[in-house]
């Protein structure tokens, strides 16, 4: 999960910065314990003071751009700690006030906020430089094509993809999955054929393919979950070894346990069988490091407005050779080398997939969002979230008749809270937290069939970002134990 | 900000009024809340003059929607079918009392929605949702 590429320039100054992430977060935490700044407690930190007006020079006086990690190895190597309240400054949203009191958002898994930045540049680029992309020949058609082109090379960048040309411009996650199961899966997938997933996926990773197993006369086969959200290890070997799996497809970050899936172990061993894997990376890209290289997948999926870029834009990496093979998914415009009357040609990739005018304004809005989670750096992104989630197990984890699902150790997973206090519905306690002006998510996520594995309707998810701070997690402890006081648990 | 989890509503969750089954119920009609997984069914026993000899509801999901439906079997309780299908939403809001967001209406209403199909099925009219077109 490193970014070869990146880290390496840094290495000279710290063997441990190219080693795993988790030695990465370990060493950055140490880091930062050190520095005198941090010294003083957290609490005494001015957290309600948020200016008046925007400070907008602010962030964008300051350089977003491609060496960003190199500022992030700066971070960790103690020249300045992850500064919260500067990075809150940067989301205007955060100053609004609900039902009488700020909003606490803490639900970032369904999506984040955006920053200033991105929604300035979707504005400049309405203003200044809306054009359609690689058709016209006058200048601001050049400069729209130049910015959607330059947002492709950032994303190849940020997850380290060999080229741009493997970054396909999609809705999001859900339209990525499918594009694989109608494109790749409707010529590789046929009868008797197996696709192993797991008991964990969303919604979106599951529907997808039943629709082409049904289709195809292929089956399904699901990897079991350990009572604390673990996928069994057993459980994949034999699906893979009963012979007949033509793909893997499994989601990187558990969006309702927040488990962490050793994703790079899985690829290795379904490639041992000739086995293609699709990684669901919508809960991973925006918050730890992905290297596609490292992990070595064969495709990999995520939203844009989960890594606080626009809503209707995601990506979907694919390894050159898999793109070379496949079908186009939408026919139209734009994707097309020749047409005639009764056949056409294609566009290589990824314009064969790329059908129409995309959503240019959006692509170029994400290519500003991955600008600024580089520019913070995944790695202290990262190490922010956990020790915010091991503040919010501590936390949460005295309040009287709750229970927290998946990984007991706060410190392996994602920031993803799931919980249920007593027999308060999770709508319920949605509703109370509501009331305290604390916004999280409540149902069963988009995973039912992980729902029924934990033998609940529904749970309660606190999950979160760049942005969160501890006085949110203390203002969403207390207003748990408020929830459980007025359902006398 | 006033809560809406009275000690009415929670009591209503917690200790259910007319919860259970009804075998010999002539009018039987269940429903889901997909948002929320809310479940509940409602089973009315009638006499030979349409009037509500025993009604029951059975269910899980939140304490709105328990709740609300406990409330509606009570409101029911001795009515005539045509009363009953006159039951507005206006009525089941002011059981429950206290403002509810656009969500959660869906969960306060979801008994009234399973009511209505029951008893328009029973006297032979297909469209339940005609008399609440925007929240049903």
């Amino acid at each position: 999960m490193l970014r070869r590429r990146w880290v390496g320039a840094s290495s000279s100054t710290s063997p441990k910065a190219t080693s795993h992430a988790v030695a990465a977060i370990a060493s950055y935490r140490k880091a930062r314990n050190r520095l005198p700044g941090l010294a003083v407690p957290k609490s005494t930190t001015p957290t309600t003071k948020l200016p008046l007006t925007f400070p907008g020079q602010l962030a964008q006086s300051t350089v977003r751009g491609y060496a960003t990690q190199k500022q992030a190895t700066a971070y960790i190597h103690g020249k300045e700690p992850y500064d919260v309240e500067k990075v809150r400054h940067d989301f205007p949203i955060l100053k609004r006030i609900i039902n009488g009191k700020p909003l606490a958002y803490l639900d970032s898994a369904a999506t984040t906020q955006k920053p200033r930045d991105v929604i300035d540049e979707l504005t400049r680029f309405y203003n200044e430089y809306n054009a359609n992309v690689h058709r016209g020949v006058y200048k601001i058609s050049e400069e729209a094509t130049a910015a959607y082109e330059e947002a492709r090379a950032k994303i190849a960048r940020l997850i380290n993809a060999s080229s741009p040309s493997e970054i396909i411009f999609v809705r999001g996650t859900t339209e990525a999955i499918n594009l694989v199961a109608q494109s790749w899966g409707r010529t590789n997938i046929g009868l008797g054929d197996g696709i192993i997933l797991t008991e964990m996926e969303h919604h979106s990773n599951i529907v997808p393919w039943q629709l082409l197993a049904k289709e195809r006369g292929a089956h399904l086969k699901y990897v079991g979950l350990t009572d604390d959200g673990h996928l069994i290890h057993d459980d994949f070997r034999l699906h893979l070894e009963s012979g007949g799996i033509k793909l893997v497809t499994m989601t990187h970050v558990s969006n309702v346990l927040g488990t962490i899936n050793p994703v790079r172990e899985y690829v290795r061993e379904a490639h041992k069988q000739g086995c293609p894997v699709l990684v669901d990376a919508a809960q991973s890209v925006p918050h730890i490091p992905v290297d596609v290289r490292d992990l070595d997948c064969d495709f990999l999926a995520f939203s844009g407005h989960k890594m606080c870029g626009p809503t209707g834009i995601g990506v979907l990496f694919a390894k050159k050779t898999q793109l070379e093979e496949m079908p186009p998914y939408h026919g139209g415009g734009e994707m097309i080398r020749e047409v005639h009357l009764y056949e056409s040609t294609w566009k290589d990739s990824p314009y064969k997939f790329e059908a129409g005018t995309t959503n240019i304004a959006g692509a170029i809005g994400l290519g500003k969002a991955v600008d600024y989670v580089s520019e913070l750096g995944l790695r202290n992104i990262q190490g922010h979230e956990r020790e915010l989630t091991e503040y919010a197990h501590d936390r949460l984890g005295k309040v009287k008749g709750i229970r927290i699902y998946g990984p007991e150790n706060p410190g392996t997973k994602a920031g993803v809270i799931s919980f249920n206090l007593g027999d308060v519905h999770a709508h319920d306690m949605a509703t109370l937290l509501d009331e305290d002006g604390i916004a999280v998510r409540s149902g069963h996520h988009c995973a039912q069939p992980l729902m029924e594995r934990l033998g609940v309707s529904s749970t309660t998810r606190a999950s979160v970002y760049l942005y969160n701070n501890e006085e949110e997690i203390d203002r969403l402890a207390e207003s748990v134990k408020r929830a459980g006081r007025i359902f006398k648990i | 900000m006033s809560s809406i989890y009275s000690e009415i509503i929670l009591d209503y969750y917690r200790y259910p009024r007319n919860k259970g089954s009804l075998p010999r119920a002539q009018i039987h009609a269940r429903d889901t809340n997909p948002l929320c997984g809310d479940v509940v069914e409602m089973q009315l026993e009638l006499d030979e003059r349409n009037i509500v000899k025993d009604v029951k509801f059975n269910g899980q999901g939140c304490a709105i929607s328990q709740a609300s439906a406990s409330m509606l079997t009570e409101l029911v309780k001795g009515k005539t079918v045509d009363d009953v299908r006159k039951i507005s939403k206006e009525d089941v809001l002011s059981l429950i009392g206290g403002q509810l967001t656009a969500v959660r209406l869906k969960c306060a209403l979801l008994s009234l929605k399973v009511l209505k199909t029951g008893v328009y099925d029973y006297i032979g009219s297909t469209d339940a949702t005609k008399e609440e077109p925007s929240i049903l």
